[in-house]
């Protein structure tokens, strides 16, 4: 993009395995609108994965549906652990977010022109794993029907929210966040609808496309103002992927709880979801760029810096292990002490154990480039960071809670099969979402992919259509 | 190529681009203002009932006292409605034929009791207690307003929480003397809040714990 620098700058040695094979800004369109216009195109696995999706999702609606019912006693949160899936798989959720946000707003800022391919589809997860996480604090409130209580309004009770509680801060963060990550991905996906719009040969979908380029024809005029509204976007975006987890770990800080009441949460919690985040993105780069043939574009060397985030988070998520470890023996206090011992020793000390080992011990294999460079390997790293991160909040959540200051009062949290029903049923709806995304947008920026060529190759690459937009637009 | 879109499309995106601030901002206000308004906390409606019974004759133009007919307003939680005994206490004597009066002599007569209609209700979720409020200086047309005046019983205030909250979080503003609880023509002094604050103190009302949750929601 041109805020990034200008064609004739040079760039860096690495910068040119951003993009491989003979493009230019013809061939890189084809083959990105390719994908959403040649609707007979998708390989059989698109179709395995929408269908298992669609299946895990009609479980969650139906779990949604007795819960709705029967109310949140099926499922296994009770005293002294109030607190169980339901949190956990919120602060999960949301986490993956972060990585989405992290790559289009703050990569964005700082010219990383590796962002570029993998913004789109990231963006779309952040949306759809916000949405995922939405659902938890929802229905765990018991009385969805009325949540927006937590909203101030005029309303005839004379109450308003408890503005003193993380929890309604939680309300107002998910929600911004939600608002400016669906804003920013539709404001730039913009000018690749209008792509599709001017390619698409079914009338339906050239009317559908062009309802969403809202009038786009590419003049110098609207690359000016585009330039504009998403730098500003990326503005606002920025903040939020501190913030937003920041505010979500305040949920346990701000209580005075063993385990929950810590300084290090803040940043802790950050790094932990950016590192979510990217074990997310490459969980889902690495096939689709392998089932549409888009090695191209989303390159080893995409694969390579993402995992080295991941390596980088996760250092500072395995920091915060060591300190809590750590603080739990300074402080001399007795409750953070036994929390720490009944952490590795206790009934649930083989999630410890493993969240250790997911996130501690099996990412070290990334200080390796031969292993960097293994796809397989790397799609295994993210995966077991995955899991690493549901277990940190399992510990967190009802391992603080499960032994209370009072001994009479412990408890064990078990969840029941309608928590699990609940969990992959979002899992169920984060990829039947996000396997629609696919099929029916671009998933990867075309504008910025071809830019991408210019800044790479330069004028000499020989266009099969003019480009549409101009390169001297530099803002602020 | 054929335009995908007519002219009129340029003012059907600006129309919705404006609809679309507008409507949100609209429906908010609008349905803050239609759960205020009569049609839904039934303000001012008169309600029919079987017999049609005036408060402004019987409280106004004969004198009869609040407790003559609401008998448990000091004792417990409900003010109680009268048993036909009480109507026929008067009625058996006069206006013993009117045709209004059909449904009292028939309740008499069968011992079933008059279905008179609700007209001040709170719902089952919160606990309200008519003693304690009468014991601590709040008195009956607070609430209910001039019911004196009524023809046709009607309901006065909203019956909100916000409206239970105003007097939960300033009870100096509507509290009376005891003395004048049952008095529906008494009208606050001018310096009503000193002398509220002073009778706040005198019966031992615990303003601070009045808007405790567990005070109403039980």
């Amino acid at each position: 993009m041109s805020h990034s620098s200008h064609a004739s700058q040079p760039t860096h040695g690495a910068d040119r395995e951003l993009l491989i094979g003979a493009h230019d800004y013809g061939t890189v369109t084809d083959r990105i609108a390719g994908v959403v216009l040649n609707q007979r195109g998708h390989p059989l696995p698109w179709f395995a994965v929408f269908a298992l999706a669609f299946l895990l999702l009609n479980g969650m609606m139906l779990t949604i549906t007795y819960l709705l019912y029967r109310g949140v006693g099926i499922w296994g949160i009770n005293q002294p652990a109030g607190w169980g899936f339901d949190i956990i798989n919120f602060v999960w959720w949301i986490g993956i977010g972060h990585a989405g946000t992290l790559i289009s707003a703050i990569l964005l800022l700082m010219r990383q022109q590796w962002r570029t391919s993998i913004n789109r589809f990231a963006e779309a997860m952040t949306l759809f794993a916000v949405a995922c996480a939405g659902l938890y604090p929802l229905l765990h409130t018991g009385r969805p029907w009325v949540a927006y209580w937590l909203f101030p309004y005029p309303n005839v009770m004379g109450m308003w929210p408890q503005f003193r509680s993380p929890l309604i801060w939680d309300v107002f963060a998910v929600s911004t966040y939600m608002t400016v990550s669906a804003l920013f991905w539709f404001v730039g996906l913009v000018p690749d609808l209008a792509t599709l719009r001017d390619r698409a040969r079914n009338k339906v979908a050239r009317i559908l496309f062009g309802i969403g380029a809202l009038g786009w024809r590419g003049s110098a005029r609207h690359w000016s103002r585009y330039e504009a509204a998403y730098l500003m976007l990326a503005g606002l975006s920025t903040p939020l992927v501190l913030s937003v987890h920041s505010i979500v770990s305040f949920d346990f800080a701000v209580s005075v709880l063993p385990g929950w009441h810590t300084t290090v949460f803040p940043p802790y919690f950050v790094a932990g979801a950016i590192y979510a985040g990217f074990a997310m993105v490459l969980t889902l780069a690495i096939p689709i760029r392998a089932w549409y043939g888009l090695k191209d574009f989303i390159t080893d060397k995409h694969l390579d810096w993402m995992a080295k985030i991941m390596l980088a988070t996760g250092l500072i998520v395995v920091y915060g292990y060591v300190m809590e470890m750590f603080f739990g023996w300074y402080s001399g206090n007795p409750y953070e002490g036994y929390l720490i011992k009944n952490r590795m020793t206790g009934p649930y000390a083989p999630l410890f154990w493993g969240l250790l080992i997911c996130n501690g011990v099996v990412p070290q294999v990334l200080w390796s480039p031969r292993w960097r460079a293994s796809v397989p390997v790397l799609f295994a790293v993210s995966l077991v960071v995955s899991v690493g991160m549901w277990l940190e909040r399992f510990i967190i959540i009802p391992v603080s809670l499960h032994r209370d200051f009072l001994p009479s009062s412990w408890g064990m949290y078990v969840p029941t099969l309608w928590d699990w029903g609940m969990f992959i049923g979002t899992l169920g709806l984060f990829f039947f979402l996000m396997f629609l995304f696919i099929r029916f947008l671009p998933m990867i920026s075309i504008f910025e992919m071809r830019d991408l060529v210019l800044r790479l190759r330069g004028h000499r690459s020989e266009s099969r259509e003019p480009i549409a937009k101009s390169t001297e637009v530099e803002p602020v | 190529m054929r335009q995908l879109f007519p002219p009129a499309s340029n003012t059907i995106a600006r129309v919705s681009l404006t609809l679309g601030l507008l409507l949100p901002a609209v429906a908010l206000l609008a349905g803050s203002a239609i759960s205020r308004a009569p049609y839904n906390t039934k303000v001012d409606i008169p309600l029919d009932q079987p017999v049609p019974f005036s408060h402004e004759h019987h409280v106004n133009e004969l004198g009869l006292d609040c407790q003559y007919c609401h008998t448990s307003v000091e004792k417990g939680p409900k003010a109680g409605l009268p048993p036909t005994h009480t109507c026929m206490g008067c009625h058996s004597q006069i206006w013993t034929n009117s045709p209004l009066l059909e449904p009292v002599r028939k309740s008499f007569q069968t011992g079933e009791p008059i279905k008179w209609n609700l007209v001040n209700s709170v719902p089952d979720f919160v606990y309200f207690d008519h003693s304690i409020h009468v014991k601590k200086g709040i008195g009956c047309t607070e609430c209910h307003g001039p019911v004196h005046e009524m023809q046709i019983t009607y309901k006065a205030k909203p019956f909100h929480m916000a409206w239970c909250l105003q007097c939960h979080r300033k009870p100096e503003e509507f509290i009376r003397p005891k003395e004048e609880v049952m008095n529906p023509h008494y009208s606050h002094p001018k310096n009503h809040v000193e002398v509220g604050r002073k009778l706040v103190d005198e019966y031992g009302i615990k303003v601070e714990q009045l808007t405790d949750c567990s005070i109403c929601h039980r």
